[in-house]
């Protein structure tokens, strides 16, 4: 397998990856801004995703959810994303299609703020904390998304704090707030614009030049400071959670090497070998061998700078206390530590990341927005071809060392949600395993 | 800066066919569909089998999911055996049949294939396994219970089906039904749902139909197992008549889980395409009336929509929101506003065509992966399409006129007899449901129970 890519720049600094791929008549459009929750300033958590919300409010040639339905009109798909350190937008569109979209993206970089009101803001300020009862306050564990960094990361860290901010923050953010975070972050120069799929090439530089040719270069944003950190933990952090859920969960997560860096790999495939899927040691050991758990996973956050987080996350049985989970849990990373993979272990996890990396490609959407993350993070986007030659390149012995060195319990961050009301969970867990037996 | 380039205006759309696809039948009576697509080097597999939910037992339901996950569970061995070659087993049970899904590298179908051929004919059903998965089946339910969003599907169904009727009760079992499974039913289950004439596998991606049928035939062509006659269920009696709140409490719910439902119409139903279009106009789209209305006006919510949950029989209709708790009674009113106007007004041209134009627009993007194109092709075997379906599926979408969507809302729409959900704070939300006036209000605990 080898993605077609070709590569260019604007004077004003956007860069420019085109995939083509004719074998249906789709197109993806694909931008990725180099601005997350990392970029944000204090007292205004959550306003990164804000933000983007309101790109989906029309820009001087686009009337308000016109984007949405001038996309959906055509035929096509869209949204958009935020994430710690970059925040994405995306449509896939029929080929005879595709101008509408590069147009709409480049008329909100260019000309976003004609069309923002306080009106706007106001009723996407309640849309993002509904947004926010929804995935965190009103769901089940739904706060470790916060707490999890919150433990891993250091206080002034960028990464510390709350991607979908705080009540009190979004109450905060303002109109001036949206015209400054604008004039810093969506510029062509702080931007990366993928097309993937059937269109002529020639025809895309000749439209992309004339769209986002004349939208001026950004004057600079301000630097994050450094974002790496030592691995160890001084004092390993831990906080227990009593929360509305009726059985315990553990989360472990590791400060871990960042995506695309070559300790990335020994360590992307030490979170497989651990969690992903039910060939994996935690599942084996503690779901079907053991029978503490009803779930088992481990994964990589994948942020790029600075630290990424390595995530082991297991749910225990009913009538399973919160104490023998983590205890059981620690036991398979200790004895990871100690074993180190399997050749038939490594092979299982890197055959399963290959299918799913080769798998996701054919989605023109998803080439498109996997070839904007290699462009964004790490400056170049043919790694999306030599990404699984990475993988089969390690070896055993290198997952070894790094489980050895990096998984111990001075690395560990933990975090426990416990049944808020132990006498009900036990009443109820006690009821389903007398039933079991 | 210099003036905005002028919007553009279409090209001329490209041609685009649904992939070609050939039947074949193995020596056996097991039925192949076959899709061959080159992109990349990837095939997708999807063996259904009439072994669905609808068929369980009354009392066992549960037991067609059970078995359906027994089949790579009950081995030792053989989840990790399939991700060495890259690939997970996924076996599950829905409605209307079992599925078994994979996808995998080209180099490395054959092996797939011998895979899918020993799970469906010589699977084991050890005891001890039998018992943790119905221990992890019993912890999803629990879990359940504090989880606002399924719970309040899950009642749904509860509340607008009869309670003899198997879609009232959880596709994967409730607890005491869960609890009754043993292994004899497993292996009953097994022998009367699994035979080769109940089976259908569906292959795409990069493959040639010769070389599918040939490895297949070495895989499954030696099954010689006979099933037992199929049920006829009737899984879709409706419950009650007239409009009722089901208030289920979760104390201190920051929102409210807001259903609004009514038993649908089956898949089959001639009027499918008039369903769909006025469903895309109502609820079914993000630039649809009820998303604007409550998300995009009003700020009550992240998301609003609505859809018929497409069944062999009647699936459920249903309009589902997670809204701010101190608004609970305004959203609603809103929801009844646009039932009332999508069954009183033709909509306007704008909107018909936003959803025609959108629904024969997006086809070729819903097939873009061999796994979306295998499960196209599931579907036609599943609900009995004649072969052109998805030839003929973008006119049929483009003909539906107003007075179609007109009728078609008048005819499956009947707010009469909706049934509304309300998992949140009782404290919160039940007086100005009272006063809303919608229909009887009671509350319940989160197994249902009314308290």
């Amino acid at each position: 397998m080898r993605i077609p890519i070709e590569t260019f720049t604007l004077p004003n600094g956007l860069r420019i990856t085109l995939s083509e791929d004719h074998t249906a008549p789709i197109v993806a459009v694909n931008l990725w801004y180099h601005v997350g929750s990392a970029n944000e300033r204090e007292g205004r958590t959550g306003f990164a995703h804000l933000f983007e919300h309101m790109l989906f409010q029309g820009s001087e040639n686009v009337g308000s959810n016109e984007h949405f339905e001038l996309i959906q009109r055509a035929g096509g798909t869209l949204n958009g994303s935020t994430w710690l350190d970059r925040t994405n937008y995306y449509e896939t569109v029929p080929s005879h299609q595709f101008s509408l979209a590069l147009w709409l993206e480049a008329d909100r970089m260019g000309r976003l703020l004609p069309a923002m009101t306080q009106q706007k803001l106001d009723t996407q300020r309640d849309v993002v904390k509904n947004e926010r009862r929804w995935s965190v306050d009103n769901q089940p564990y739904g706060t470790w998304w916060e707490r999890l960094p919150a433990l891993a990361f250091p206080t002034t860290h960028p990464f510390h704090h709350s991607l979908i901010g705080s009540m009190e923050d979004l109450t905060a953010a303002s109109l001036d707030d949206v015209r400054q975070f604008f004039a810093t972050y969506y510029t062509p120069d702080n931007a990366v614009l993928t097309i993937a799929g059937d269109f002529d090439p020639a025809e895309a530089k000749s439209l992309v030049d004339r769209y986002f040719g004349p939208i001026p270069r950004g004057r600079g944003k301000p630097p994050l400071p450094d974002l790496s950190l030592p691995e160890r933990f001084d004092n390993p952090p831990r906080e227990i959670v009593p929360d509305d859920v009726r059985v315990p969960r553990v989360y472990i997560a590791f400060r871990s090497p960042p995506f695309g860096s070559d300790l990335y790999y020994p360590a992307s495939v030490a979170a497989a070998v651990l969690g992903l899927k039910k060939g994996s040691r935690l599942h084996r050991s503690l779901v079907r061998d053991q029978q503490l758990a009803s779930e088992a996973n481990a994964f990589t956050f994948d942020l790029a700078k600075g630290s990424d987080l390595l995530i082991a996350d297991v749910t225990a049985r009913p009538g399973v206390s919160a104490e023998t989970i983590e205890r059981a849990v620690v036991a398979e990373i200790d004895r990871f530590m100690t074993e180190g993979p399997s050749a038939a272990e490594g092979e299982r996890a890197i055959a399963i990341i290959e299918t799913e990396f080769v798998a996701k490609l054919q989605s023109a959407g998803d080439r498109a927005d996997t070839l904007s993350m290699f462009a964004t993070y790490l400056g170049d986007p043919s790694r999306i071809n030599t990404h699984v030659d990475r993988f089969h390149a390690i070896s055993t012995s290198d997952v070894a060392r790094f489980a050895r060195e990096r998984l111990g319990s001075a690395y560990r961050a933990t975090l426990v949600y416990v049944p808020r009301s132990p006498e009900d969970a036990e009443v109820e867990a006690a009821d389903l395993v007398g039933a079991n037996t | 800066m210099t003036a905005a380039p002028p919007r553009p205006s279409a090209a001329a759309p490209r041609p685009y066919r649904f992939p070609h696809f050939e039947r074949r039948t193995l020596s056996n009576g097991v039925r192949l569909v076959i899709a061959p697509v080159t992109k990349l080097p990837v095939v997708s597999m999807i063996a259904v089998i009439d072994a669905g939910a609808a068929l369980d037992p009354a009392g066992s339901e549960g037991l067609a999911l059970l078995t359906a996950r027994m089949l790579v569970e009950g081995s030792a061995g053989l989840a990790e055996r399939a991700e060495r070659l890259g690939t997970e087993l996924d076996v599950d049970a829905d409605w209307d049949t079992a599925l078994l899904n994979l996808t995998v590298l080209s180099s490395r179908v054959d092996e797939a294939l011998k895979l899918v051929g020993e799970i469906l004919t010589r699977p084991s059903f050890p005891d001890r396994e039998i018992q943790r998965l119905k221990g992890e089946r019993l912890a999803e339910i629990l879990q359940l219970r504090a989880e606002p969003r399924g719970l309040a599907d899950e009642m749904v169904e509860r509340f607008v089906y009869a309670r003899d009727a198997r879609y009232s009760h959880p596709e994967g079992g409730s607890e005491a039904s869960v609890a009754s499974l043993n292994r004899d039913d497993v292996l009953a289950f097994y022998g009367a749902r699994y035979a080769p004439d109940r089976v259908t596998l569906i292959v795409s991606g990069d493959v040639t139909p010769g070389d599918v049928e040939t490895m297949a035939e070495a895989a499954l062509g030696g099954w010689s197992a006979k099933g037992g006659a199929p049920k006829a269920a009737v899984p879709d009696k409706v419950a009650r008549q007239t409009r009722a709140v089901h208030v289920v409490r979760k104390a201190d719910a920051p929102q409210s889980e807001l259903r609004v439902a009514q038993v649908g119409v089956p898949r089959s139903h001639p009027d499918y395409f008039a369903i769909t279009i006025m469903n895309a106009v109502l609820g079914g789209l993000f630039s649809s009336r009820i998303n604007l209305n409550l998300r995009e006006k009003h700020g009550y919510t992240y998301g609003a929509h609505s859809g018929f949950d497409w069944r062999r029989a009647a699936g459920p209709f249903s309009i589902s929101s997670a809204v701010q708790s101190d608004v609970t009674d305004k959203a609603l009113a809103e929801v009844f506003r646009e039932i009332d106007r999508i069954r009183t007004e033709p909509v306007s041209d704008d909107e018909r065509s936003l959803a025609t134009s959108y629904l024969d627009g997006v086809f070729p993007i819903k097939y873009e992966t061999a796994s979306q194109i295998a499960t196209a092709l599931a579907n036609l075997v599943i609900y009995d399409y004649p072969a052109d379906f998805y030839d003929q599926y973008r006119a049929n979408v483009r003909a539906v006129t107003a007075g179609e969507i007109l009728d078609a809302a008048k005819r499956h729409l009947d707010p009469s007899r909706m049934q509304v959900v309300v998992v949140g704070e009782p404290d919160a939300v039940a007086g100005p449901l009272e006063r809303l006036g919608v229909g009887p209000v009671a509350t319940y605990d989160d197994n249902g129970r009314p308290l």
